[in-house]
């Protein structure tokens, strides 16, 4: 199917070679383990193999034949016809990476409109060409914060709302670096927390002080006072933020941080069980160098003709080798290329539409909820598009009941924070019309209340 | 031709798409938390699409020709793949939803782990690293784990063979080790005296590419593992060239404890112009207890009328979560369809043809340019793009003049052992006729650059751009086409 | 290749001027030749901090490569060039002059004795080729 070679082509190959078999090309491996079994099914055609994952795809009970108010991390919003019909063009998924600019102008070119859609979306000065994900963009904000002090200032705070998966990454990723110190507390006082709480924390040894914009559980909060403690103590400020929301809110940049990291899956990219996803990091100019992963740069040829290369490779693995602060090579090019379609689509007016929708809906959503008996509106402070109800029951078992009636409930956040048993966060976005939400709250006092 | 950037397309008060009026009662977010103004562009979806498909027009792709990139694996990338991934079923689920509401995408990665297991000769696997290179992290993670788990602390140091794939030494030192080179011997192995003298009880791990990065499968393989096994160490397999062995050897009867799998090369789902990437990890019995959580696995065993309830297991002394959820999904679903597609015989096609092509090129070309090891090639070979009696040109040159000839250029600069290395690794799904063409241009450029230089100097003349100015680029770091305080 | 006489060099290719006590370091003409075009020095150290022999000094980049400067000699930093910061481009254009890096304080003068001469440098550079 994918080999080209007839017999009598091989045959030829192998003569010019100077060898009689293909077998003969592998005698460097040793005889013992050479040839082995593998106990595979044997191949099928592209028709058996399609009916096979039509099969798999339909043991699955996907967001569309369902209602869906989960989020916590991804967030079903509608892919624009024309994103996904660009990015299948072969000249863009089946493109290497750009380290021939030459050949490369399309990669390069979407790229650095990326890193320009991405700087003016958060408030920032400079993007890089993507990360794997929004919890491992977290992770290098860990790793640049400790390479900028050079290992002199060891603490890095973590807001107790940030995702707890982005909280274990970055663990994972910090833990190698020598007696890194981790605060991530409990959410102790449940979500009457202040982010003014993590300050008496700050001390002359914190690097980064991390918070999510909006929090885990859909908060605006005011991180004024943290940011100014932060600084105050030469720390760095990293905001891990949901691109939808800031159609809307105020730029990090404007409230001070040094980083903006995030999870780029709602701007046009599907679902898809978690990945690929696509991770985005940006910062301020004077951090540029500190900044991990690839860059592209405007430039011109010798006809003065503007053009686009990967630039600033000097801190890359392939290059400073065991010296360089992060290995990532691969990363999430098309991925960021989607978001760059979507964002460019939607445009100015669209992103703020969006933004809008998701958080009128989510409000509606809130206050209908609200009036169930049984059920209480936790989130006090503004939220966006997430929020937090108390349930008269489990989580889990009103989620099973849910899906019966065709919803996907809201995440359990029992499940990573003990202290909010019983306590749901529910996801609103543009997907979900008045009719589905009041259908919700009617499916949600049906299985409270029997 | 220039195209310009979405800004500059950009016109006030056009609209690119439309979302509904929302449908709810209004409630206004306070003023006091609304950003004032979204520096973004205004275009019409006819404008979006004409920009975009110009900029693809730019790129050179393996949907247009030969991408004979060294260590990258550049094959063709089969449409089903694409089909596969966006079969709703799939693309549309949400990665916490229950379990029992995706027990199809569960299933299929736990058969994926069960094929890569039985590719490798491993016994458990994690689909969860996002790239080769994080996978790589998450393999030495997993050796210091595991001397950690036995209070064996001093070890230290990493050994990471000159010949081994670009990332090794970045992804040993992230993880606190000290990196330690081993230099090659006359044909190219891993030099087994110095090999013996650097090995002490201080080596937590090698971390060997094999076939490494000269094309070249180790001579005495066996006997590095075993010097390494000795003091006590592990052996990491960098699976950046697996597809020279598919069905031809199996990294853990070779000896390994651990090895990544690049799913973005070896089983063909598209390089999407620098990632996705997908890099699962492989380890032995003894290592299982440690990859990073979670991993996929039944649940509930099956009935006579039920099937068994696959789910999320959390390994009892795992590294922790290196992403977010369970892994590059969409990129899983690609490399199951293409070893389903192949079976064992198939997939062992792949290896034996890509190992002919490599070493069918390398025939027709060691006449012209000079071949550092005189042995046969796996799927790949280097060679030096140089010559005594042609003093201005170098590799550069030669790799920017195939683009006139409509080919991409191999890798070059790598690996650092060879001076002015030039990397081929043509693929399986090459055929005889695109060889011959590649091969008579890199011939053709032989002779040009001993009759005239200057034509492979000014190299490319027939691209959309020509040589761009990167010291321009990394000194004036213009890194956004529009921001608001510029203008 | 230019290895001015007055000079002694490091095998990692940094030069030293030596003046009573103080040394005056920077990078040679063949370590800049062998990076190319510079675009970014950062030094790493202070005025006032104490050096070890060894110690990183300063961190360059080209389109091409990066580099760490050692210290050949231990002391105190006593002075910063202030100006490669904004204009790395020296470091191609005057290695022994313009580009000079930090000047130190010698902990111990003898230090300096176990380096190369210009000629014995000239030589090792010969070996490794251009």
């Amino acid at each position: 199917m994918f080999i080209p070679h007839t017999e009598v082509e091989k045959k030829e190959m192998l003569k010019g070679i100077g060898v009689k078999d293909v077998k003969d090309l592998f005698t460097d491996v040793p005889e013992k383990f050479r040839y082995p079994k593998i106990n595979l099914p044997p191949g099928v055609t592209e028709m058996e193999v399609f009916a096979e994952l039509n099969d798999y795809a339909a043991a699955n009970e996907p967001v569309g034949e369902m209602v869906c108010f989960l989020g916590a991390g991804a967030y079903h919003h509608y892919v624009p016809a024309a994103v996904d019909a660009l990015l299948r063009r072969g000249e863009f998924y089946t493109a290497y990476t750009p380290y021939q600019p030459e050949i490369s102008q399309g990669t390069l070119q979407a790229i650095f409109e990326f890193q320009t859609l991405i700087a003016n979306l958060t408030g920032m000065d400079v993007c890089n060409a993507s990360h794997y994900d929004g919890a491992t963009a977290t992770a290098e904000a860990g790793v640049m914060a400790y390479h900028h002090f050079r290992g002199k200032r060891k603490k890095i705070i973590l807001s107790p709302a940030v995702n707890p998966q982005y909280q274990e990454v970055l663990c994972s990723y910090l833990c190698g670096f020598e007696d890194v110190d981790i605060h991530s507390g409990k959410l102790h006082g449940g979500l009457s927390d202040q982010p003014s709480d993590l300050g008496a924390l700050i001390d002359d040894q914190t690097a980064l002080v991390v918070v999510q914009y909006p929090d885990f559980l859909g908060r605006i909060q005011d991180f004024s006072s943290l940011v100014y403690a932060a600084h105050q103590s030469g720390a760095l400020v990293a905001f891990v933020v949901n691109p939808i929301a800031l159609g809307l809110l105020k730029t990090p940049g404007e409230l001070g941080a040094d980083i903006v990291v995030g999870e780029g899956q709602p701007l046009g990219i599907p679902l898809s069980f978690g990945g690929p996803y696509l991770g985005f990091f940006a910062t301020r100019k004077e951090y540029v160098r500190k900044l991990s992963g690839r860059l592209v740069g405007e430039t011109t040829d010798a006809q003065g003709r503007r053009g686009y290369v990967l630039t600033l490779t000097a801190r890359e693995q392939h290059i400073r080798r065991e010296k360089a602060t992060s290995n990532i090579c691969s990363n999430q090019g098309l991925m960021a290329l989607a978001a760059t379609i979507y964002m460019s689509l939607v445009g100015k007016h669209g992103m703020r539409q969006v933004a809008d929708l998701c958080y009128q809906k989510a409000h509606y959503a809130a206050s209908e909820i609200a009036k169930i008996p049984g059920f209480q509106l936790v989130s006090k402070e503004p939220f966006f598009h997430e929020f937090v109800v108390k349930c008269p029951s489990g989580i889990d078992e009103i989620n099973r009941d849910l899906l019966d009636m065709g919803f996907i409930g809201g995440y359990d956040l029992g499940q990573t924070h003990p202290e909010l048993t019983n306590q749901m966060l529910v996801a609103v976005t543009e997907m979900n019309s008045k009719e589905d939400i009041d259908a919700f709250a009617a499916a949600l006092q049906e299985v409270t209340h029997g | 031709m220039v195209e310009p950037t979405i800004y500059e397309i950009s016109s006030n008060g056009r609209v690119g798409f439309r979302f509904p009026e929302s449908d709810v009662p209004r409630v206004d977010l306070p003023d006091r938390l609304k950003r004032s103004d979204l520096p973004f562009p205004e275009v019409s979806e006819v404008d979006v699409v004409r920009h975009f498909t110009h900029l693809s027009t730019l790129n050179y792709s393996i949907d247009k020709g030969f991408y004979p990139l060294g260590s990258c694996t550049m094959k063709y990338n089969p449409k089903v793949n694409e089909a596969a991934a966006r079969i709703p079923g799939f693309s549309a689920t949400h990665p916490l939803q229950p379990i029992e509401t995706v027990q199809g995408n569960l299933a299929l990665m736990y058969g994926l782990q069960e094929f890569l297991k039985e590719i490798s000769g491993f016994a458990a696997v994690t689909l969860q690293p996002s790239a080769g290179a994080q996978g790589e992290f998450v393999g030495v993670k997993i050796i210091k784990a595991y001397h950690q788990s036995r209070a064996d602390e001093k070890r230290t140091r990493i050994l990471v063979p000159d010949s081994a794939h670009g990332t090794n030494p970045a992804t040993s030192s992230m993880t606190g080790y000290e990196v330690v080179g081993v230099p090659s011997d006359a044909r190219g192995n891993v030099d087994l005296a110095s090999l013996r003298d650097i090995c002490d009880e201080t080596i937590a791990g090698l971390m060997l590419t094999n076939p490494n990065t000269l094309g070249l499968f180790d001579e005495n393989v066996l006997e590095v593992i075993e010097i390494v096994h000795q003091v006590g160490g592990l052996v990491y397999g960098d699976g950046a060239n697996l597809n020279a062995l598919l069905g031809i050897a199996r990294p853990g009867d070779l000896g390994f404890d651990v090895m990544h799998f690049n799913l973005h090369k070896t089983f063909s789902t598209p390089h999407g112009g620098g990632g996705p990437g997908s890099g699962p990890v492989a380890v032995t019995q003894k290592l299982a207890d440690f990859l990073p959580a979670p991993i996929i696995g039944i649940v509930e065993e099956a009935t006579e009328d039920v099937p068994p309830l696959y789910g999320f297991i959390t390994p009892p002394k795992t590294i922790g979560r290196v992403k977010a959820f369970h892994g590059q999904f969409g990129v899983l679903v690609r490399a199951y369809t293409y070893i389903r597609m192949h079976g064992p015989d198939g997939l062992r096609k792949i290896a034996e043809h890509a190992v002919l092509n490599s070493n069918y090129l390398l025939s027709l070309l060691r006449h012209r340019y000079t071949l550092p090891y005189d042995r046969t090639y796996m799927h790949e070979f280097v060679l030096e793009g140089v010559w005594a009696d042609a003093p201005d040109v170098q590799a550069l040159d030669i790799a920017k003049r195939l683009m006139d000839y409509n080919f991409h250029p191999p890798t070059n600069y790598f690996p650092l052992i060879v001076r002015e290395a030039l990397m081929i690794e043509p693929t399986e799904t090459e055929s005889k006729q695109e060889l011959d063409a590649f091969a008579t241009a890199m011939l053709k450029i032989a002779d040009e650059a001993h009759s005239t230089p200057a034509l492979l100097k000014e190299a490319p003349h027939n691209t959309p751009i020509g040589r761009l100015d990167e010291v321009k680029a990394a000194k004036e770091l213009v890194l956004c086409c529009w921001l608001p305080e510029q203008e | 290749m230019n290895t001015p006489k007055n000079l002694k060099y490091a095998s990692s290719d940094e030069w030293v001027l030596i003046e009573g006590d103080v040394a005056t370091l920077g990078v040679s003409d063949y370590a800049q030749d062998q990076l190319s075009d510079v675009v970014f020095f950062e030094t790493t150290v202070a005025v006032g901090d104490t050096l070890e022999k060894n110690a990183i000094i300063a961190t360059i980049e080209s389109v091409k490569a990066a580099a760490d400067v050692k210290s050949s000699v231990s002391g105190k930093v006593i002075e910063i060039n202030e100006a490669l910061a904004d204009t790395p481009e020296l470091i191609n254009s005057d290695p022994y002059g313009a580009a000079w890096m930090i000047k130190v304080e010698l902990a111990n003068p003898q230090e300096a004795e176990v380096l190369m001469d210009a000629e014995a440098y000239a030589a090792f550079c010969e070996t490794r080729g251009h």
